[in-house]
Formats: structure tokens, C-alpha cells, sequence
């Protein structure tokens, strides 16, 4: 299993230009806001088309300018959690879920949402409505309906960033979980150097568009690339200790 | 006892009014559904054409339905040699008018709802593998719901009081074409006061009614 990612897009103040590839692990771009994380996954997701690029995943090319390929989000089978869980507010839990498994027969979408409930320890909750459950409660749901096509891949895009300490905590430990459950690559957008060390296989360091290092978090930590990166790795030492 | 003319106004009123509003509905949904997702040349002049009947005077918009729609009209004229069907002075007339200046409250309305959808809810759809219409049906139009519901309400309300396009372009023939505020103003001008009264308060209680419920949904769609 891999996901590689070469992709080039110019804006008007703001130049992407960012190669990366990973294997079936947990992969965290960390970089502060304004670096080109989440830009990087929507057009992983083919929410945004790069300048120039390929994405392939397990060798399947999604995207490749050259040779005129632009996969539609529809067809990318990715798993996405959006920032702000972006769960249906008009619909139930379990009708959230359900609408993850498009595609899938009738028999088993119903079997494989009542899986999915009792998966992520949905169950009670599955005629509730997003507003009447807690946050924690909303993050699963949002997972479960990113997994329940059994993607080839899950992106990230800072789910975690609105949870409080103790709810983030729980919230790692269950993508720990995740991860045993559904073993493929992952990547984990975040602007919280804790938490990318606390889950990261693989880091991916990005500065204002570019990557400046990759690596384990204990190679980045051992030996920064550059000064940046070497900052970076200060002042996370400093928080954690 | 209500006379029968009185009663033969007001039935036609919320007839044409009716019919007036499906269609208003249909075509305002889809044309705002574009104006609010879709990106093309054209496109705000597009939404200054729809609006256009909301500022013009009645009369005016009359005036262009009666050289698109009438006997030797753009549409009109191939129209009757087709069909032989000549719309003007029917109360087919009377919807025409009513749906052309209502639409635009329709559209502006739903085009708001439409806009107001939070975008990473329709990305989400885009990911988990629904296509732009099946997203449209699930999720957008349920989320704008009440928009459309607010924009449905008080465009039943404005054809309702559509005077001056319908008297343009339907007449107003006592039996045949004369809804509500055109057997208003017969009323008033030949001095039947008591007829004119019970029609205006009548009308005044129905607008009145549609106002709260628009009010209400609008409030539901804010909170």
C-alpha cells in the first residue's frame, strides 16, 4: 500500500510545491497555518487540482497533468474527515453513516453501518441527530462514515483541532485504534507539534509550500534539516518537557 | 353570505395564485440551484433578467408579456398558428403574469438558502462518492428547505396581489379573469363600497396569514 503525492500550484501570493511519498502508515504534514497542509489534501481528495502533479495511490494514478488524468473526488475512494466533521445536520446518526456507503449492495450497507456502530460505540446514539450527541460522539460518527466504504486511504484535516486536552487525548488513543482496525495509509494534517509527535510513523515538515524534511519523528527530532526545521523541533521539546 | 361574485374572485385568486406558485417553485429552485453553484459567463446578468419584474412596474413587465405572449407576440404568434391556443384574456394569462413577477422573490430567496449551505457539507458528499445531483437532493435542497419553504410562501402572497401585469395581459373580465385585487378596484371604482370592504379585509386577513408563516419559517432558517 502507498500514497504518493508531486504536486505544483501557483496563486497569486502563495507558490505549493511539495513531493512526498508514504507507505501503509501514519503519515502528519505539521506546519503552522498558511503552509499549504490543507490544500495539499483537498487536492489529494480532488477537491483542488494542482498546476502540475501526480498523485497515485497503490498505483493507481489519480492525478497526472501530463497524461490528462483528473480523477473526480467521487472515483478517489479516500476517506476524508473534514475539520469540522462536516456530519449532515439533517440527518440522523445512522443516516450519516449510511450515506458513507454509497456504492454498496442493500444488505450490506444495513450490516455494514450496524458494524460500524458498534465499531465505534455508536450504538444508542443511532437515531440522534449531530446537534444532540457530544463531540467526541461526532468525531466516530464522522470516522465511521469515512470508513465504512472501506477506503484505500484516510485523510485528516485537523479533526481534532476544536477537541479540548482530555477529549484529544481519548480522540488519539481511538485513531490508534483506528488504525488496527483499518490498516491503511493515513494522513494527518495538524499545526499541533505534540500531537504530530505523539502519531506520527512518518512527518512531513512544510513551510510556506515547500517540504523541508521527512522522516520519523525521532530521525526529525535527531537531526533537523535545516535551521527551520531544527526551530521547530526547540520549542517542541520545550512544550513537552 | 358571501355573493357569488365575491366567492368567484377569491377562488380564482388562490387558483391562479396556486398553479402560479408550482410553477414558480419548479423553475425558481432550478434557476437559483445555477445562479448559486455554477460559474459561467452571463451569469449576473442572468440574475438581473429574473429580477428585473421585482423593480419594473407591473405594467411594464406587462407590457413585455403582452409582445412575447400576445396574439402577434414572439411566442404568441407561433403559438396560436401552432396550437391555435391564445393565451391573452385567459386566466392562463393571469398565472403567466402572476408567475413572471413572483418569480424573482423565489429566486432571490432560494439563491440565499442555497448560498448559505456550509461547502465542506457538499465536499463531504463529493468524497463519500455521491454525484452533484444526488448532493443537490440530499443535501443541499434539505438544508435550504426552509429558504425555499419562506421563498414558495411569499410568492404565493405576491401572485396573489399581482394587479397590474394580470390587467395588462388577462383584462379584467367579471367571471372569467377578474381575481381579487381586480374586483377590488372595479369595487372601489363604481362605488360598491360593501363589496370593495369585504373583499379588502379578506384579502388583507389571507396576506396577513402568509406573511407570519413566511416570517416564521425565515426565523426557523436563521436560528
Amino acid at each position: 500500500m502507498s500514497l504518493s503525492f508531486k504536486g505544483k500550484k501557483v496563486l497569486r501570493n502563495f507558490t505549493l510545491d511539495v513531493e512526498w511519498s508514504i507507505r501503509n502508515e501514519l503519515a502528519v504534514l505539521f506546519g503552522y497555518s498558511g503552509a499549504g497542509k490543507s490544500m495539499t489534501l483537498q487536492m489529494l481528495a480532488g477537491l483542488m487540482a494542482p498546476d502540475e502533479g501526480l498523485i497515485q495511490l497503490n498505483g493507481r494514478v489519480l492525478f497526472d497533468n501530463q497524461a490528462g488524468i483528473d480523477l473526480s473526488p467521487q472515483k478517489r475512494s479516500f476517506g476524508y474527515v473534514f475539520q469540522n466533521l462536516a456530519l449532515f445536520p439533517h440527518m440522523t446518526v445512522k443516516d450519516n453513516i449510511l450515506y458513507g456507503a454509497h456504492g454498496l449492495g442493500r444488505d450490506d450497507r444495513k450490516q455494514r453501518a450496524e458494524e460500524m456502530i458498534e465499531q465505534f460505540m455508536l450504538s444508542g446514539l443511532e437515531r440522534k441527530f449531530p446537534h444532540e450527541i457530544s463531540g467526541g460522539q461526532k468525531q466516530r460518527v464522522a470516522f465511521a462514515r469515512a470508513l465504512i466504504r472501506r477506503p484505500a486511504a484516510l485523510l485528516l484535516g485537523e479533526p481534532f483541532s476544536a477537541c479540548d486536552n482530555p477529549l484529544r487525548i481519548e480522540l488519539q488513543n481511538f485513531l490508534q485504534q483506528v488504525r488496527r482496525d483499518f490498516p491503511i495509509p493515513v494522513v494527518l494534517v495538524t499545526h499541533d507539534l505534540t500531537e504530530a509527535l505523539t502519531l506520527a510513523d512518518k512527518l512531513i515538515i512544510c513551510v510556506n509550500g515547500k517540504v523541508l524534511q521527512a522522516g520519523t519523528p525521532a530521525e526529525i527530532l535527531n537531526a533537523p534539516a535545516c535551521p527551520d526545521v531544527e526551530l521547530l523541533v526547540n520549542s517542541s521539546t520545550m512544550s513537552l518537557s | 353570505m358571501m355573493e357569488d361574485s365575491v366567492l368567484f374572485s377569491v377562488k380564482l385568486s388562490l387558483w391562479v395564485a396556486a398553479v402560479a406558485t408550482v410553477f414558480v417553485v419548479l423553475v425558481g429552485v432550478t434557476v437559483a440551484f445555477f445562479l448559486a453553484r455554477r460559474t459561467f459567463r452571463g451569469k449576473e446578468l442572468l440574475d438581473v433578467l429574473f429580477t428585473l419584474p421585482l423593480v419594473l412596474p407591473p405594467t411594464v413587465t406587462g407590457y413585455y408579456l403582452i409582445v412575447v405572449f400576445g396574439r402577434n407576440g414572439l411566442i404568441g404568434l407561433p403559438l396560436f398558428e401552432w396550437t391555435g391556443l391564445n393565451i391573452m384574456f385567459t386566466w392562463y394569462a393571469a398565472v403567466l403574469a402572476s408567475f413572471v413577477v413572483a418569480l424573482p422573490l423565489m429566486i432571490k430567496t432560494t439563491r440565499a438558502a442555497i448560498e448559505s449551505v456550509d461547502e465542506s457539507l457538499i465536499l463531504a458528499s463529493y468524497t463519500l462518492g455521491h454525484s452533484e445531483w444526488w448532493t443537490a437532493l440530499k443535501v443541499i435542497l434539505p438544508m435550504a428547505k426552509k429558504g425555499i419553504l419562506a421563498g414558495t410562501v411569499l410568492s404565493f402572497a405576491r401572485a396573489m396581489g399581482e394587479f397590474g401585469a394580470t390587467l395588462m395581459l388577462a383584462g379584467n373580465i367579471p367571471g372569467k379573469t377578474n381575481t381579487m385585487p381586480l374586483a377590488i378596484y372595479s369595487a372601489a371604482s363604481s362605488g360598491d363600497r360593501a363589496q370593495a370592504n369585504t373583499m379588502v379585509l379578506l384579502f388583507t386577513v389571507i396576506a396577513a396569514l402568509f406573511l407570519y408563516i413566511a416570517n416564521k419559517l425565515n426565523k426557523r432558517v436563521l436560528s
